[in-house]
């Protein structure tokens, strides 16, 4: 059996520890190996996507060093995973390890679907679901086709969630656009940033959603920040929050 | 200069033009999805254009020889312009030798980005752009604020008005047949009196000695037609090496632009018409200086269809002026602080990084990794501001030590809910001005992880 290294991004362990927990639940109802390393803090992105990459460079090298052990990592993040295989190139190219590093990070909805393997979920999800497309699971990790692109249509995370009872997956004007999180670019570009948020918001309402529905908590916490202000019924969960409780195969 | 932040503002500031804006853009781009999937090979075209131009850009020098060589047996002069300074006065040059005083011209984003009409207009000679958009944003004296749509920041209204002052039509007039009649009769008699027409290139074929104009309002053709003397200004990048080439590419460029098919005039140049007279301006600057940076070389295959700034998240809500660059958008915060990285230094930032440009760019430049190499480029020269430097060390720092880590976590969650809310949501934080903070959990992940059975 493959031993599964859990990579909980820094803001996740702080700030959404359900979906932490929702992650390892999913990944152990599969009968996998998961084990969590203590030592793990952040994958670097917020520095290196500032432009700072020599103060991302300790924690690639820290990552590497926590990760290498593990056959398989896996994250409740498009976004961090991302940084692993498509970025972590420029601090750890030929380092011990890298490669398989590199080749054996994954989403979880990714790992379920092309590792693990996962044809079947059952369980039951009575809600309009709207789904959040975050760019880099979707552009950096083909997580799905874009809008963009002239290819055969597929998508690992509605391949999941259009199996339970009861879910209806909404369809929205603009299947793939930016919510506007962007990282640091949420606070530099606010004014920016806060529109494209709310018109993301306006999108799934205007599609009867009642959750919207994602795989990267950055994007669903810009989201929920302006839900919540704006004090509209709409509620943000991680699909692994979803997936909980389905028994999957 | 102001930061792309703060000029966006104001027009992020009026919420209902900003969505008409956004609306707009978007509509192109969904003309263009329709389009490209219509092409059941889009995708190897994609691949075979990025090809063929990272190919002529690592031979770029034999090919624009090759090009010199054909042009000059087709009767064309032709001349070298190191920067825009040396185009300008090339420019001025020939229309001096004819004794050219009208001068009209046709789209030609090089020729904005060398100022080139404000140049000829202080040697007085009167330059007349003769694409409808441009002539709009010309009469209202502004720049294009997007490359393809140079006058897509301004409503059927506001036209209305600029011609009812400028050209005497009836006031409070929107009609767009009725305004496009009055700047064709408009444009009509400045196309007779000209002297010399300009027009800009957007493929010059190294084999054949010739360059091709795309335009939809044939007035490339009407200003090279009328007048003898034809001046033809390009960027070094231009250049493809044969026809078959030059197919993949206007497969490419007008379903991307603008979802049509093809542009409606697609018109070759091979030489002067019979007695006349017919130039071309091949210009570097700085272009040469890209080619050697590695990271960012890809980005002279733009073939400046537009679509990256259709397809932008922040330029559709944010306008062309507000880049302060000539080409504005995702490809414009490549070339931008390519050419000045003091001036235009918060342009790669001005991106949440999705990277829908690079997945819409015909020639499949990495727009978005491209922006991100350039965040750190700036960076390393010191462009990116002091703050942001030493916050970003301190989370470094912080985040690289568990401990320090976890004594962080615990201490934000913690303090925050018995902070005043006036503390936490004070001008100093930009996430809290529209956005609440998430909920502070007592316990992180790993302390309930402990809990949690094996």
């Amino acid at each position: 059996m493959p031993k599964v290294g859990l990579f909980i991004p820094c803001y996740v362990d702080q700030l959404y520890p359900q979906v932490g927990l929702s992650t390892l639940r999913v990944l152990r109802g599969l009968g996998l190996d998961i084990e969590f390393p203590e030592e793990q803090t952040c994958c670097g992105q917020p520095m290196a996507n500032s432009g700072c990459s020599e103060d991302a460079r300790p924690l690639a090298e820290k990552f590497l060093r926590i990760f290498a052990r593990y056959d398989h990592v896996v994250a409740p993040s498009g976004s961090c995973v991302s940084m692993v295989r498509n970025h972590y190139e420029q601090w750890l190219a030929g380092k011990p390890g890298f490669e398989h590093l590199r080749d054996n990070t994954f989403e979880l909805c990714e790992y379920l679907v092309d590792v693990a393997k996962v044809t079947k979920v059952d369980g039951d999800f009575a809600r309009k679901v709207g789904l959040h497309m975050s760019c880099h699971g979707l552009r950096e990790l083909r997580m799905a086709k874009s809008s963009e692109r002239m290819v055969a249509p597929f998508n690992k995370v509605k391949v999941l969630l259009e199996q339970l009872r009861g879910i209806q997956l909404v369809d929205l004007k603009r299947p793939d656009e930016c919510c506007g999180f962007g990282g640091t670019f949420a606070v530099a570009e606010e004014a920016v940033s806060c529109l494209m948020g709310q018109d993301r918001i306006r999108d799934h309402e205007q599609a009867g959603a009642e959750v919207i529905a994602g795989f990267d908590m950055s994007c669903l916490m810009h989201l929920e920040g302006l839900l919540t202000r704006d004090k509209k019924p709409m509620q943000v969960l991680h699909v692994a929050q979803i997936l909980e409780h389905a028994r999957l195969s | 200069m102001k930061g792309h932040a703060e000029s966006a503002a104001p027009f992020v500031a009026n919420e209902p033009r900003a969505h008409w804006h956004d609306e707009s853009l978007w509509f192109v781009r969904v003309k263009r999805d329709r389009q490209a999937s219509t092409v059941p090979e889009w995708e190897d075209l994609r691949a075979t254009a990025s090809a063929i131009k990272a190919h002529t850009l690592s031979r770029l020098a034999d090919y624009l020889e090759e090009f010199e060589r054909n042009a000059t047996a087709n009767g064309i002069h032709v001349h070298w312009a190191r920067d825009g300074a040396e185009h300008n006065a090339i420019v001025l040059r020939i229309l001096k030798d004819h004794g050219v005083k009208r001068l009209v011209k046709s789209k030609s984003m090089l020729t904005e980005e060398c100022h080139l009409n404000p140049y000829l207009e202080a040697h007085g000679i009167e330059v007349t752009d003769t694409d409808l958009g441009e002539r709009i944003v010309q009469m209202r004296k502004e720049p294009p604020s997007h490359i393809v749509l140079p006058a897509i920041h301004l409503k059927k209204e506001d036209i209305g008005e600029l011609f009812h002052i400028q050209l005497g039509t009836e006031k409070g007039a929107s009609d767009p047949k009725y305004l496009t009649e009055a700047a064709r009769g408009h444009l009509r008699e400045r196309f007779l009196g000209a002297q010399a027409g300009l027009t800009g290139v957007n493929f010059a074929i190294a084999s054949t000695g010739g360059v091709v104009v795309c335009t939809n309002e044939g007035n490339a053709d009407m200003g090279t037609s009328l007048p003898p003397l034809h001046i033809a200004c390009m960027g070094v990048e231009k250049i493809v090496p044969r026809p078959q080439d030059l197919a993949i590419f206007l497969r490419l460029l007008a379903r991307s632009a603008t979802g049509q098919p093809v542009t409606t005039y697609t018109s070759h140049f091979h030489g002067p018409l019979p007695g006349g007279e017919m130039h071309v301006v091949i210009v570097d600057n700085g272009r040469a200086r890209i080619l050697g940076e590695e990271a960012f070389r890809r980005s002279l295959s733009c073939i400046r269809c537009g679509a990256c700034m259709n397809t932008c998240p922040v330029y559709r809500r944010s306008g062309g002026y507000s880049y302060g660059y000539t080409v504005p958008g995702p490809i414009g915060s490549i070339l931008g602080p390519q050419r000045d990285p003091a001036a235009y230094g918060s342009l790669p930032f001005a991106s949440s990084l999705c990277g829908s440009c690079t997945d819409v760019c015909p020639v499949k430049i990495d727009l978005h990794h491209e922006l991100l190499a350039f965040r750190q480029e700036l960076a390393k020269k010191g462009h990116v501001p002091w703050q942001k430097r030493f916050s970003m060390w301190v989370m470094g720092q912080v985040l690289a030590r568990k401990w320090a880590f976890l004594l962080g976590g615990r201490l934000m969650r913690t303090l925050m809910p018995l902070l005043p809310r006036a503390l936490v949501y004070g001008p100093w934080n930009p996430w809290g001005k529209q956005r609440e903070l998430p909920p502070m959990p007592k316990e992180s992940f790993r302390d309930l992880l402990k809990k949690e059975p094996k």
